[in-house]
């Protein structure tokens, strides 16, 4: 018999080296987080990325410049010229100002690390906090954390078992930080703002789970869930400030608390965690100016309104249940019911005439396009054209997700068994996620940390039962006396009877059952039942110190128990899968989502390449023009330029005005003298274009130049797509149309194509041009960089009026008068 | 419970006496509450009174500030969804709640009224 105390001490110095264990496995978890991120840092340079990244720096940079109160209040003139932006009410201010923070902190503190080094690296950071926000996330509904195996004997059996549960559950938790989808938007340089958002996120979920748990598993105070409903209203504020995607969140959980009403998990605990978060988390929305009454006022956000009120309903009727006898009660909802039916339907027709008088009946053009998949292709083509907004192709989940993508069917199931307030949202969690990255490849990156808990959740069961297996066969395989053994057992229930708490699958024995439940694995029916019949065999060796307690008996037969060989072979094989999955995570950082798009190399026969084109060209710009001069690009290039090259631009990615890139579309669209008119009455003087056919960079702007046109053609009607199609396809060679080969975009990419190498050959496009001699008489060019990437053109100024030149031998009487109207006719531009 | 028995008798086929029976069993049901719970009570009618006569005010004088009339609509019902949170976690009835000490709770329902003034003061404008 084990002395209760020692097994006490025993296991409380199992729970100390468990604790720090766990904490020392959570230090390398951020670790590894960090470093994996850094491949783009080590494989080029410590540079911002893309495009977006370029704002977010850019306004940073103002914001440590100027402070934050001119940050609120900035109205930005040197984009969107003439019309301007107003940054402070239009941008999410998270990522910037917690960069900001940290800058002002560390140079605080006398470390002089420059803004870019710290937006830069910033990412990476918060990955390393999302990841440890996953495992407290997991914690809820893998019902961890409890020290199992507090019995005396095998303590080398018992160590391993905890140290491989241990670890494996903290190893699969950091699963997140590892997944590519989310290390693609959170490298070292991206710096979005949907690297601190999935951090918001998974907080705000914990904290929610957290507020709604009542099971605490230090017990010893249940701490006021109020509290915690609170912190999650603030974290829900930070998730607000940082990214558009904070409606996911507004409306899951009143979906959450909807799934638990209908399906009588309704208790005050909810309530507690649900109410004060929509009151304060529509405060906290209205107050960042992005979002303004907008919380109130869009459909986003009405579902926690309609649930608000809803949890409200079921709360008074609970209430009245308690304090009235049934009979009443049945009198009181039949009173409720005939009222309630009136006033939600006054209020429902109310609410239907407000939503339906506007157009998109109260819906953003960003949420509808996410719930009917169609609708951006159909009206709003510049959301449709934005690759990140494609859905993903199927091959791109097993690259992105890989391993998880079988393993999360698995932990869904794991989820059932038991079903608590945790699981049920978990499992919420991951079908809307899934559903929502099916429809935009960009919200793979909400999809991550769901697939992470979910494998996480399946695999820690796993091992559960694979270490457990061995532990309990291990001192058979020693050959100790069954009454240890059954110690062990019995110890191991008693100490695992704590954490029971759901109804399970039913396994059929023959004895009575009692009331004691397990969770035993959720493999198929066949092996339980295989399973039981070893478990009984073996009992039947050791029955002789079976009858001190039934308890263990009926535990013990509960017990699944798989073969020593086939469980350690089981570990083996999952520990292989876990490093497949490692392997193929450290590859795509470093191969597929570590290229600053700013910066390209290739590989040749002769060594790497370097295209460094784009700094290059906003470098000329910057050194060789007038401050105050506007350079027009297509929109993609508007936040590079206006960082990099310090110059005003016309239109940006911000993409807030489709008028604005209509018009500028048009004008790439449209020959020269009309696209020169456009811009001389916007004030341009340089136009940029980018240019791959002479490297073979795809992704060019005659590839974009069919959004162009749409665009154009959407806003301008004289814009007609057909014209610069020759059989449904956008052509250059000489099968192209005339409108095509005249259009301002094609002259400028390919004027003096031809010298290169004297046929002009479009590496991308794999033909040779249409049009190769030609001459520009409106614009002309200023700088082509090394590669003939980014071409700079400058609108020639207008041709003063020649009235002397066209003389002809005329009446002297009559020539004033005629030569005056001819002039007038005259265009005075050619 | 006698007293219950002789409503039930007492209650006609009309649906008006069963009303009236209704609101008599409430409001004894009522009565048997402890009194800190009735002031709870009496706090959350306050703040929810005053929210509509904000409402009915809005309604006769426009809402130019809109943000001044969220915040104090807010801020109302915010303090009454707190203090009905006080009222779960307080009452003795609740076994969820019973290990729960109520000065914990009173101390939460503050702070969380903390925080949620000073976000209205920040938004009144």
């Amino acid at each position: 018999m084990v002395d209760p105390s020692e097994a006490k001490g025993e296991g409380s110095l199992r729970k100390a080296f468990g604790g720090v264990l766990g904490f020392f496995i959570l230090l390398l978890i951020g670790t590894l987080a960090f470093s994996i991120r850094l491949f783009s840092v080590i494989k080029y340079e410590s540079v911002i990325h893309e495009f977006d990244p370029y704002f977010n720096y850019r306004v940073t940079q103002f914001l440590t410049k100027n402070g934050i109160y001119d940050f609120w209040n900035w109205f930005d003139d040197r984009t969107w010229y003439p019309l301007g932006r107003v940054i402070g009410g239009t941008v999410y201010p998270g990522l910037t100002l917690t960069a900001g923070s940290i800058w002002w902190l560390l140079n605080n503190l006398n470390i002089p690390l420059s803004v870019e080094t710290v937006c830069v690296f910033t990412a990476p950071i918060f990955s390393a906090n999302a990841a440890w926000a996953t495992y407290l996330l997991t914690k809820a509904p893998a019902h961890l954390f409890e020290v199992k195996g507090t019995g005396a004997g095998l303590t080398a059996a018992v160590l391993l078992a905890m140290v491989i549960l241990f670890l494996l559950v903290f190893l699969l938790i950091s699963d997140n930080q590892n997944v590519p989808s989310y290390i693609s938007r959170s490298v070292a340089g991206s710096y979005d703002n949907e690297a601190v958002a999935i951090f918001a996120l998974i907080f705000t979920f914990y904290l929610y789970i957290k507020s709604s748990d009542l099971k605490n598993y230090t017990q010893t105070l249940n701490t006021g869930s109020l509290f915690y409903a609170t912190l999650n209203a603030l974290s829900y504020f930070y998730m607000v400030c940082s990214w558009g995607g904070y409606t996911f969140i507004i409306n899951l959980i009143p979906m959450h608390v909807l799934l638990c009403i209908v399906t009588g998990r309704y208790s005050s605990r909810l309530y507690i965690a649900y109410a004060p978060l929509v009151v304060f988390g529509t405060l906290l929305a209205s107050l960042v100016p992005v979002v303004g009454f907008n919380a109130v006022m869009t459909s986003e956000h009405f579902a926690s309104f309609l649930v608000f009120i809803i949890i409200h309903v079921v709360a008074l009727v609970y209430y009245i249940k308690g304090i009235l006898s049934p009979k009443m009660f049945k009198v009181a909802m039949t009173l409720i019911v005939t009222i309630g039916i009136a006033v939600c339907g006054a209020v429902l027709a109310i609410l239907i005439a407000l939503v339906a008088s506007s157009p998109t009946k109260g819906w953003s053009g960003r949420s509808l396009s996410l719930l009917d998949p169609t609708y951006a292709s159909k009206y709003i083509p510049i959301i449709a054209s934005v690759s990140e907004h494609q859905p993903p192709t199927w091959p791109s989940y097993f690259m992105d997700i890989n391993v998880l993508a079988f393993l999360v069917p698995a932990g869904i199931v794991a989820c059932f068994l038991p079903l608590s307030d945790a699981s049920s949202f978990v499992i919420l969690y991951i079908t809307t996620s899934v559903y929502f990255s099916g429809v935009m490849v960009r919200l793979m990156l909400v999809l991550a940390p769901a697939a992470c808990i979910m494998s996480g959740i399946a695999l820690s069961e796993a091992f559960d039962v694979f270490t457990r297996s061995i532990k309990f066969q291990l001192p058979k395989l020693f050959e100790t006396p069954p009454s240890d053994v059954w110690q062990l057992i019995g110890d191991t229930n008693n100490g695992t009877q704590d954490e029971l708490a759901k109804v399970d699958s039913k396994i059929p024995t023959e004895k009575s059952e009692t009331t004691v439940k397990e969770r035993p694995s959720k493999k198929n029916r066949k092996k339980e039942k295989e399973i039981l019949e070893k478990g009984k065999e073996i009992k039947e060796k050791g029955k002789e110190n079976v009858e001190k307690v039934s308890d263990k008996r009926q535990n013990a037969k509960k017990l699944l128990v798989l073969p020593l060989e086939a469980s350690a072979v089981a570990i083996l094989l999952l520990i292989i899968l876990g490093a497949f999955y490692v392997v193929h995570c450290v590859w795509a950082a470093a191969e597929a989502y570590s290229a600053p798009s700013i910066v390209l190399t290739s590989h040749s026969h002769d060594g790497l390449h370097v295209f460094d084109d784009f700094r290059e060209a906003y470098a000329w710009l910057k050194h060789n023009t007038d401050v105050d001069d506007k350079v027009a690009s297509w929109w993609d290039y508007g936040y590079q330029t206006t960082a990099m090259a310090n110059r005003t631009v016309i239109v940006d990615n911000n993409t807030w005005n489709n008028t604005h890139i209509a018009t500028v579309g048009t004008a790439m669209s449209s020959p020269e003298k009309p696209a020169w008119e456009i811009f001389n009455s916007l004030d341009v003087k340089y136009v940029l274009v980018v240019f791959g056919g002479f490297v073979g960079y795809p992704s060019d702007d005659i590839n974009k130049f069919l959004w162009m046109v749409r665009i154009g053609g959407g806003v301008f009607p004289h814009i007609r797509e057909p014209d610069y199609l020759r059989d449904g396809q956008y052509r250059i060679d000489a099968q192209a149309t005339p409108t095509m080969l005249n259009c301002l975009m094609y002259k400028l990419s390919y004027y003096r194509f031809v010298e290169t190498d004297g046929k002009g050959f479009d590496r991308v496009r794999r033909t040779e041009i249409g049009k190769k001699h030609f001459k520009l008489t409106h614009f002309e060019e200023v700088f082509t960089t090394h590669h003939w990437m980014v071409r700079i053109y400058k609108l020639k100024p207008p041709k003063n009026m020649t009235r002397g030149k066209s003389k002809k031998k005329i009446n002297p009487k009559t020539r004033t008068k005629i030569s005056y109207q001819k002039n007038r006719n005259k265009n005075p531009w050619q | 419970m006698l007293m219950f028995r002789e409503l039930e008798f007492k209650m006609a086929k009309s649906s008006t006496s069963d009303a009236q029976a209704l609101f008599r069993s409430l409001r004894s049901a009522y009565a048997a509450t402890p009194t800190n719970l009735k002031i709870i009570d009496l706090y959350v009618v306050y703040a929810i009174t005053t929210a509509v006569i904000q409402v009915v005010y809005m309604g006769i004088v426009g809402s130019f500030p809109f943000n001044s009339f969220l915040a104090g609509v807010l801020s109302c019902l915010g303090t009454a969804v707190l203090a009905v949170c006080l009222r779960i976690q307080v009452n003795k009835e609740n076994k969820e709640f019973k290990d729960l000490p109520p000065e914990r709770a009173f101390a939460d329902f503050v702070l969380c009224n903390l925080v949620l003034h000073l976000v209205v003061m920040n938004f009144l404008g």
